[in-house]
């Protein structure tokens, strides 16, 4: 059990600068992920929470008591590691007990040799195997024990490296995308596991990931990093339906949200020349619209799931590129025709008779419906306005 | 083309192409060991042209031939000497450099230059400091109050100095051999190491980099053994097995009964107990290094 806070933590590599000014709160018992591509600095803030990186800046608490000064075993934290790091040359039981020999056994008791002979080493094993089995039960891998981490499979080693975090009972529980390496099928399925793990064992747990879906499934709340800062923490959904600005909401949500510049003008929004039919209360001229490719309907092309036209849909023809058939669910790729020339992106439901979706593949020229209530408008600088978007005129006039 | 006569073409063409290096093995090294192995049961001598066959006398003439036993004790000596200190001497500077982050390449390359010379000439530049009369090491050691050694006169002296001398020769080899060992050691087991609290330097050795070590320590033990056996050019050049035969080693002693006593057949058979001894540290090797010791 851990509250973690970390009060404008900043790292620097010599003049390269990684993490700017990372304030967070991890409550007790919560699961948080740091989501973020590739080089947004989320590893080495986890890193940095496990005390394996120093932070150039700034302060993290465990319970209120300052930890940034204290070495990876006094912080009473555990960590999986992206490719489990398990000791080789150790077997699943040996490489379990390895923190708990740490801890209980004075220096002499743990040399070679002596750790054969030494009392204190005789005391400490009947309650190292016994936790360590317990352990093993839970995750059931009390039947690999005594194999090596090379005879077993991605996802028993998986389950050892967890067991190893485990079996110290941390108060902090820090992951590394630990899921990476399992393949798809099995993701799922650890995925599962992993968070039953959570509820289960009421630990606090940091999760580090790229991978948008695992964040959104698994956690609490999201912190999305980007370029070594955090651009929102909050709740999936939160993240989802209110992101604070366009990187937010470009990284949630797949496929991509639909970004759309446009000009509010005094009689209304323009995308390019094509006036939208919308109002939008603001000063500011150049602004930004989201809207998520479900928010999108698509008219024109059979095929797909009957929608209503909202009373108050602009309607707006473009070029379809593409078809990606999902199953249950298409997605069709195209552009508009209007000048600026925007990529949008639209996610379909099919109908039952998809049989005429040959339709749909031939048609080039298909029109777009937005529903207004469902965008989003972002300021020319990203950040999201909580400004209602408003129709013009009622649909009738607008339909095209 | 059929496909069988196709496959016989090229099967004809892969024999061809391994003729030359199988020609060049079995003319430099089977046909060699074939005949000395068949001088090794007669008593050919250099200086007489009659021979004849005497069967195992020359391995039985070992048994009793005090010359022997005194080259195998120096060998076993200067081996005990030198195997456990070019292991150990070099894991150390190993490991010290590694953790360096400055000067690291140029500790190396120091470190490594020895093994680049000639250890012939080298041997000529050792006797010079050793000279137990205007040696430069004596000079020191009587700085601070030590010596004077007789580094190559002294009977119990001079397995050490020949120790000295090729450790110094070897110990770079050693340590870029045990360098390469532990870049190969993943950097996140260290850190696994220290979540799990084994983050003092002892903990990290014992538990993460002697046993990851295995086959590079493996490889290490088994070429250097070979290299202790194979001592020769140190003492052919400084001491010629002297004084008093205290350093007559195995490989010298080989080199005396042959070409300086002329005995051949019975060189001919001490060669083959060095490289019985020498197959006997490869099959180690192959056995351990190959099997035991991966993961």
């Amino acid at each position: 059990m851990a509250r973690l806070t970390l009060k404008n933590i900043g790292k620097s590599f010599g003049e390269t600068e990684v993490l700017t000014d990372i304030s967070l709160d991890v409550e007790d018992g919560e699961f948080l992920s740091l989501v973020g591509q590739s080089g947004c600095g989320k590893s080495t803030l986890l890193r940095i929470i496990a005390g394996l990186e120093a932070p150039s800046r700034g302060e993290i608490l465990l319970d209120g008591q300052a930890v940034t000064e204290l070495a990876p075993k006094q912080r009473n934290i555990a960590m999986v590691f992206q490719d489990y790091a398990l000791y080789p040359h150790m077997s699943v039981a040996e490489n379990m007990a390895m923190p708990l020999l740490m801890s209980r056994l004075p220096m002499h008791a743990r040399l070679p040799l002596v750790r054969h002979v030494a009392p204190a080493a005789r005391h400490a094993k009947p309650g190292i195997v016994a936790q360590v089995e317990t352990v093993a039960k839970q995750l059931r891998i009390d039947h690999l024990l005594a194999r090596r981490p090379g005879q077993l499979s991605g996802g028993q080693r998986q389950r050892v490296a967890l067991g190893r975090a485990l079996v110290r009972n941390p108060g902090l529980f820090l992951m590394d995308e630990p899921l990476s390496n399992l393949d798809a099928k099995l993701r799922v399925e650890v995925r599962r596991e992993i968070s039953e793990l959570h509820a289960s064992s009421g630990l606090t747990f940091v999760y580090v990931t790229h991978d948008q879906t695992e964040a959104m499934t698994m956690s609490d709340r999201v912190a999305l990093m980007q370029g070594g800062e955090v651009l929102q923490v909050a709740a999936p959904n939160t993240l989802y339906g209110a992101p604070v600005s366009v990187d937010v909401a470009r990284f949630i949500g797949a496929p991509q949200i639909n970004i759309l510049p446009v000009q509010s003008r005094p009689d209304g929004l323009y995308l390019g020349d094509t006036f939208l039919h919308m109002k939008i209360a603001c000063e500011v001229s150049d602004l930004q619209i989201g809207v998520r490719p479900e928010a999108l309907s698509v008219r024109g092309g059979s095929g797909l799931a009957p929608q209503p036209l909202h009373s108050g849909a602009i309607i707006l023809p473009f070029q379809k590129y593409m078809i990606e058939d999902l199953g249950p669910e298409i997605l069709i790729h195209g552009c508009f025709e209007a000048e600026p020339e925007i990529e949008i992106r639209i996610r379909a439901q099919k109908s039952t008779d998809y049989g005429h979706a040959r339709q749909l593949a031939a048609s080039k020229r298909l029109s777009v419906a937005i529903d207004p209530t469902q965008l989003m408008v972002f300021n020319a600088q990203g950040l999201r306005l909580e400004l209602p978007a408003l129709m013009t005129r009622n649909m009738s006039e607008v339909a095209l | 083309m059929s496909l069988i006569t196709k496959k016989r073409a090229q099967a004809r063409l892969a024999y061809m192409l391994v003729l030359p290096a199988v020609l060049l093995i079995f003319g430099i090294y089977v046909l060699p060991i074939i005949t000395v192995f068949g001088i090794s049961f007669t008593d050919y001598s250099l200086v007489s042209n009659y021979f004849e066959f005497i069967g195992l006398g020359n391995y039985r003439q070992m048994l009793t031939d005090e010359a022997f036993g005194n080259a195998l004790r120096n060998t076993l000596i200067y081996a005990g000497l030198f195997l456990p200190s070019s292991f150990f001497i070099s894991l150390f500077l190993a490991i010290a450099i590694q953790e360096r982050k400055q000067f690291r390449s140029i500790l190396e390359v120091l470190y490594f230059l020895p093994v680049t010379s000639t250890l012939a000439a080298m041997a000529l530049v050792w006797a010079a400091l050793m000279d137990s009369n205007q040696g430069v090491i004596n000079l020191w050691a009587g700085a601070i109050g030590l010596g004077p050694f007789n580094w190559l006169g002294s009977e119990t002296m001079v397995l050490l100095s020949m120790a000295l001398i090729s450790l110094w020769s070897v110990i770079g080899f050693n340590m870029v051999l045990f360098l390469a060992g532990l870049t190969a050691i993943p950097a996140n087991l260290y850190e696994a190491a220290a979540i799990d609290g084994a983050d003092h330097p002892v903990d990290k050795f014992f538990r993460v980099t002697w046993p990851m070590l295995g086959p590079t320590s493996m490889f290490v033990a088994v070429t250097s053994s070979i290299t202790a056996f194979k001592l020769f050019d140190t003492v052919a050049i400084l001491t010629q097995g002297g004084p008093n035969r205290s350093s007559e080693v195995f490989l010298y002693l080989t080199f005396l009964e042959g070409f300086e006593y002329f005995n051949m057949g019975y060189s001919a058979a001490l060669s083959l107990v060095f490289l019985g001894i020498i197959f006997l540290f490869a099959l180690v090797q192959a056995l351990f290094v190959d099997r035991n010791v991966q993961y």
